[in-house]
């Protein structure tokens, strides 16, 4: 029974996964990131436009990574540069995305999928789905077992740490928005790589479901990966439901589980420490 | 006494001046932004620019359906301020409207009471269920210190779910398909301004909550003004430490004022439900409540500021339909402009701010 649902739970996870990642290096360098959903939607968009003008799915996964890069550059040039309100920015961004999408929306025509591959006792997904588990454990070791880390974590916890070393938060801060721009990109060029073509804010709230991931986990990665596959578990559970419950509420749990977690009820979820703080 | 009288006033309208700057520069740039992607589709910008003069103000009927989409973005760009200015970012209107609307359309279709009675209490219980939903994060925030911008996010997507499964499951109109909810008794509908207004033409949907908005503006704008909650509320804003130092419990003004927030957001759903479509509709607000930061945000999170910036709102969506069907330019331009718009006032209020400190000697910080 539960063998069952692993498909639809790993399609699920995966998009999850790796906008949480991003959230995780963008909050861990001390920048809010309300605009994972923004990004994770115009890379599904890019994806699509890339594909459909090349007819290549390579040129598309480029394409909507850097749309999705771009606008992570647009939301560290307001919030690094000019200390603009994060969450406000982040807001604009996810506006800005649907905007933008809605504006230049492309034809229905379908696209090819990322390549799929098979392996043995597994089955066949899209190498997507493979590389998150590799990018996980590598952000694990990076984030917290190297000195790269440990700066792009002083970026969020500790301005005065860096100051001491005459290192830049700023130029930590970019490098955490823009590994969030990249990572939200290629989770929605995903996306729109399993259904083939691009509707309207086809991401549905993907983008803060990755927030709540994130916060849930606690910003690491592992914890972090794990929460995507418990949502990814809950929304698969809606598609093969055999009990009579609510879908609704299954779709609901995600969120309802975080507001539990953060507000300390069970376990502990603590932010980095001058996340969103940009005045020194 | 007159000199510094003078003075006062002299520097009240440098203040004013300077908090004008970001709005001003950021639609400047909004305008310009919309007319450089009509000169590049190969349309007259001038045109466009047109377009948006006329369409929103040429007869008593097209200005009626500005200030008619303006009525919710009012609500929501007062709720959004009403946080604010107490240092909370209420990111949960949408969630809130929908849970005042259901409550607002539950009362009205199961009371069968006079109209005098039966009005209050559906905008009344629309209210409570406002500020209940919004007192949640605003408890959470008091009691845990769990960040009120994530569990008002939380909320709206819990708030979805709820109203997807009342419509779908158990309130749904019989016999419809339609997600819905049967209609609101007649005694508890807004009448629309044009049964008094011979003006406007009948079928345009004005109607009195519009006034309840203009109202509802004017009553924020005495409270923050002039009341000792109001001034609790900033004081809490401004200064959190000596708010708590003044003898003022931070924690319980959070509370409240999410609780406030969560019910003037909760007024744009008694504005579409008793309003204008008469049932709870699933998913019937375009993002009113994102919309409404962008309003406050223009608006200074002044009341005033935000009723003229919610007008500015509602014409511009009139103008998008417009040029969608005139110019046949896909509304998504309009939406992207107001992004970039959120994102320049942020950035430009930030940049003055600091700006205006560095010529006044005024370091910041800490």
């Amino acid at each position: 029974m539960i063998l069952e649902l692993i498909p639809s739970t790993l399609r699920m996870a995966t998009p999850l996964g790796f906008a949480a990642l991003g959230g995780i290096y963008s909050e861990r360098a001390g920048v809010i990131n309300l605009a994972l959903e923004g990004m994770m939607l115009i890379g599904a968009f890019g994806y699509v436009i890339g594909a459909q003008a090349s007819g290549s799915v390579w040129i598309g996964l480029l394409v909507g990574t850097g749309f999705a890069l771009t606008l992570a550059l647009l939301h560290a040039v307001a919030t690094v540069t000019f200390h603009a309100e994060q969450i406000v920015t982040g807001i604009g961004i996810n506006i800005l995305a649907l905007g933008i999408t809605e504006y230049l929306l492309p034809t229905t025509e379908q696209v090819g999928g990322l390549p799929h591959w098979k392996v043995p006792f597994i089955g066949s997904y899209s190498f997507v789905v493979y590389l998150l588990p590799v990018l996980m454990v590598a952000s694990h070791v990076l984030l917290f077992k190297t000195p790269w880390g440990l700066r792009l974590r002083a970026a969020g916890e500790s301005t005065e740490a860096l100051a001491a070393l005459s290192l830049s938060r700023a130029k930590w801060q970019y490098i955490g928005v823009m590994l969030s721009g990249i990572l939200a990109g290629i989770g929605g060029c995903f996306l729109a790589s399993e259904v083939h073509y691009f509707t309207k804010g086809m991401t549905a709230g993907r983008g803060y479901l990755a927030l709540a991931a994130v916060i849930f986990g606690n910003w690491h990665p592992l914890s972090g990966i794990a929460a995507c596959f418990l949502f990814g578990f809950a929304t698969a559970l809606e598609l093969a439901n055999r009990w009579n419950i609510p879908v609704q509420l299954l779709n609901s749990l995600p969120y309802i589980l975080t507001m539990v977690v953060l507000a300390g009820l069970v376990g502990t979820s603590r932010p980095p420490a001058s996340l969103g703080r940009m005045k020194s | 006494m007159f000199a510094s009288l003078l003075r006062n006033r002299t520097s009240q309208a440098k203040h004013l001046f300077v908090n004008l700057i970001p709005s001003v520069l950021a639609l400047a740039g909004f305008f310009l932004l919309c007319g450089l992607v009509l000169q590049v589709r190969g349309q007259d910008p001038l045109e466009f620019y047109s377009i948006i003069l006329v369409s929103g103000f040429a007869s008593f009927d097209d200005f009626g359906y500005v200030l008619f989409n303006a009525t919710p973005l009012i609500f929501t760009g007062l709720a959004v301020a009403i946080g604010y200015k107490s240092g909370l970012f209420n990111i949960g209107c949408e969630g809130q409207l929908y849970i005042a609307a259901f409550a607002a359309a539950w009362i009205g279709i199961h009371l069968n009471l006079p109209t005098f009675l039966l009005i209050p209490f559906c905008i009344g219980g629309a209210m409570i269920a406002g500020a209940g939903w919004g007192a949640i994060p605003g408890l959470l925030k008091a009691r845990y210190g769990a960040h009120e911008v994530i569990n008002t996010i939380m909320m709206n997507f819990i708030a979805f779910a709820l109203m997807n499964y009342l419509v779908t499951s158990v309130y749904q109109e019989p016999g419809q398909m339609i997600p819905q909810t049967q209609q609101i008794h007649e005694a508890a509908q807004l009448p629309r301004l044009a049964s008094f207004l011979p003006v406007l033409p009948r079928s345009n949907p004005l109607n009195v909550s519009c006034l309840l908005a203009c109202a509802c503006a004017v009553c924020c704008y005495i409270f923050l003004t002039y009341t000792r909650w109001g001034y609790e509320l900033r004081l809490v804003g401004n200064a959190r430490d000596a708010a708590a130092y003044g003898g003022i419990n931070p924690g319980t003004v959070t509370i409240w004022v999410m609780a406030l927030s969560g019910a003037v957001a909760g007024l744009a759903g008694v504005a579409e439900v008793m309003g204008y479509r008469h049932r709870f509709l699933d998913n019937f607000s375009s993002g009113w409540g994102f919309t409404g930061i962008a309003v406050a945000l223009l608006g200074r999170n002044n009341p005033f500021g935000i009723l003229a910036a919610a007008i500015l709102f509602g014409s511009l969506n009139k103008v998008a339909l417009d040029i969608d069907i005139l110019l046949g330019v896909p509304r998504g331009l309009f939406l992207a402009g107001q992004g970039m718009l959120i994102i320049w006032l942020v950035s430009i209020e930030s940049i003055s701010q600091k700006f205006f400190d560095h010529s006044r000697g005024v370091k910041r910080g800490d």
